[in-house]
């Protein structure tokens, strides 16, 4: 069982377009009202590299930056984790590597390695700060949370979890029907940390997964892997605390007791 | 920091399947580079590609997971008694203790890459052995492994390109510090695909020649292919003392694909290595270097480990032996490091003649016999990602 402070959130989704909207939401002060996925505009890349960065890089940086806004980015380490990384620069390398001159230009490779925002955070940030990028399908958000709370115990570091997918285009689409972008991005610390939203009690467990009770929030929780923290994060918004169950790729649960005793929210 | 001791270790490369092959390689300073005959990126340049990849089928339990990096894997595995060994760790610890942590930065992109030439003509669709969990994702060799061995611990899939399978260990050593399983298989697998070939042939980073790290004439990398695995405990197992002493991460947050003019990223991640295993510079036997035989990479490199190690300790890349193996570049070094712990040597740098007068004097061209009690080890990724090891024989 790991204790750690969660002392800060990011969020973009379809209608959510950042934390405070969905804290609102999901506190039940106001109704869910589904529009397009906004496309913020992630300021902390320098111009340049924002034009290089593919989208799921800006939509990740964009909910880092939020989450991080109050902290130190230079030396907050990071942990990134999406289901399908850059599913767009990947359709363009396989499209153009099934044609009968394969090509693929420079900037495009590299955008294709996971670890791309990652990568483009830390230039954003000038952090030399660990970061790492994870996998996990559709239990990404519960692998990259793990592993940033095992990080903050037995380094005693901040620790931000950025977790973000975007839909990838056909034939890839068939493959994992992602239709909603949405990213997260958790900023965790050592236990009792002041200015906390919450406590975090996590542990490794079985059982079914949280689901949502209003069934539009429940349909976008389904709609995308970084939104299976949608049950945490009503626990935190609620301010009434919540133990939830959320989905690991390996089959079990990650048990997460959200003890909202913050004071920061 | 809490050793992590290193109770089974294997690779599988372009130099032969299992550590016998590995060390005989090294110590015959042999290279299993061959000009590139991999059908499917036919890019020029030297490849090492490991023999009988092809024909490692998996048993049919396994069918949906089939895919040249999953058979690079199987075959792997298969090594040293490494399977039976995690076998016998789960009779030990139970299957739910033991975790599964992964390092791959292309995982089986290459049967994606062949379901795009394979497409439905009316529809576009992929062919069926596209998989999505089974091939396609990035985490698809963590539930390959767990699969084949019948383990239920928690997974990790880290895919930081060639950072990734030295970033493996790192995680575990937190694992198990923090309780999470009470053994952790560590694995890093990659394997030749178009993806990579074509994409690091357009940053002009492939040699024409077999690569050779730190010589003065070095013109870019060879990509290989390479599986290795690693069970680690918090307690040794029998006589074998081998152990991760200590680790460090870092990020250049310089540029996406080439390096920190001043190594910063790679300085502050062998530091943060020596000073978790509480060893000064000159208690390391030798650094096994990312040393990719790309111009920029050796340079920056090799100045940083002067100005973190010294310059008089030895450097060694095994890439001129391997090739390049990207994602499972971290965990080929870790084993070659295992290796010359275990059997008293340093290896040598394969087809490097003459050592580039500005990556300092101490590359070791030559393998040569000696106790090494340490091995720093470095792993440097896009994205600036970096990540040292130290491994140790801890007495």
């Amino acid at each position: 069982m790991i204790r750690v402070a969660l002392t800060s959130i990011g969020f973009a989704a379809p209608g959510l377009r950042d934390w405070p909207a969905a804290r609102a939401v999901l506190a039940g002060t106001v109704p869910y009202v589904r529009t397009p996925l906004e496309a913020r505009i992630p300021e902390a890349l320098p111009a340049a590299e924002r034009r290089r960065a593919g989208a799921v890089t800006r939509l990740a940086v964009a909910v880092a930056q939020e989450a991080a806004a109050h902290t130190d980015g230079a030396t907050l380490a990071t942990v990134f984790a999406s289901a399908d990384g850059d599913g767009e620069t990947v359709h363009q390398i396989c499209t153009s590597l099934a044609s009968s001159a394969p090509e693929i230009s420079p900037t495009r490779f590299h955008n294709s390695v996971q670890n791309a925002a990652s990568g483009y955070w830390s230039i954003a940030m000038q952090s030399h700060a660990p970061t790492t990028t994870l996998n996990g399908l559709d239990g990404m958000l519960a692998a990259a949370l793990l592993e940033a709370a095992v990080q903050v115990a037995t380094e005693a570091r901040e620790v931000m979890v950025v977790a973000y997918d975007l839909p990838v285009p056909a034939p890839l689409h068939a493959l994992h029907p992602v239709d909603d972008g949405a990213g997260v991005a958790l900023v965790l610390a050592p236990e009792g940390a002041p200015r906390r939203l919450a406590t975090l009690e996590i542990t490794l467990g079985t059982g079914a997964e949280t689901r949502m009770d209003a069934p539009a929030l429940e349909m976008l929780r389904r709609a995308n892997p970084a939104l299976r923290a949608l049950p945490l994060l009503r626990a935190v918004a609620s301010g009434e605390g919540a133990a939830v169950a959320l989905p690991r790729d390996d089959g079990g649960a990650l048990l997460v007791t959200v003890d909202a005793d913050g004071d920061a929210r | 920091m809490n050793p992590a001791f290193v109770t089974a270790y294997t690779a599988t490369t372009a130099v032969g399947a299992g550590r016998d092959a590995m060390r005989d390689a090294l110590l015959a300073r042999r290279s299993g580079l061959r000009v590139n005959d991999f059908a499917d990126a036919p890019v020029p340049g030297f490849v090492g590609r490991v023999a009988g990849v092809e024909d490692a089928a998996l048993p049919a339990a396994l069918a949906g997971f089939d895919c040249r990096n999953h058979r690079l894997a199987w075959l792997g595995l298969h090594q040293d008694g490494f399977a039976d060994a995690v076998v016998a760790a789960r009779a030990r610890l139970g299957a739910a203790r033991i975790a599964v942590i992964v390092g791959t930065s292309t995982s089986g992109i290459l049967t994606t890459e062949l379901g795009y030439r394979n497409r439905d003509p009316a529809t576009g669709a992929l062919p069926p052995f596209v998989r999505y969990a089974g091939t396609h994702n990035f985490a698809a060799l963590a539930r390959f492994l767990r699969a084949a061995l019948a383990l239920e611990g928690p997974t990790a899939a880290i895919s930081t390109a060639c950072s990734s399978s030295a970033k493996v260990f790192a995680a575990a050593q937190r694992w198990l510090a923090a309780g999470v399983c009470d053994a952790a298989l560590v694995a890093g697998v990659d394997s030749l695909c178009g993806t990579t070939l074509h994409g690091f042939n357009a940053l002009q980073l492939v040699s024409r020649a077999p690569c050779r790290p730190f010589d003065v004439a070095r013109d870019g990398l060879s990509l290989g292919e390479g599986a290795g695995f690693a069970l680690l405990e918090r307690a040794p197992a029998g006589v074998r003392r081998l152990a991760l002493a200590g680790y460090g991460e870092s990020a250049d947050a310089h540029h996406m694909s080439a390096p920190h003019p001043d190594g910063l990223g790679a300085r502050l991640a062998m530091s943060a290595a020596l000073e978790r295993a509480g060893l000064p510079p000159a208690a390391i036997g030798y650094v096994c270097a990312h040393g990719t035989a790309t111009r920029n990479n050796d340079a920056v490199e090799a100045r940083a480990i002067a100005r973190v190690v010294g310059d008089r300790t030895s450097i060694a890349s095994v890439k001129g032996a391997l090739g390049h193996t990207l994602g499972a570049a971290g965990i080929a070094s870790a084993v070659a490091a295992l290796l010359s712990i275990e059997h008293g040597f340093v290896p040598g740098t394969a087809n490097t003649t003459a050592v580039d007068p500005e990556c300092g004097a101490a590359v070791q061209l030559e393998p040569v016999a000696r106790r090494i009690d340490a091995v720093l080890v470095n792993a440097l990724g896009f994205g600036g990602n970096n990540a040292s090891l130290v491994f140790a024989n801890l007495r």
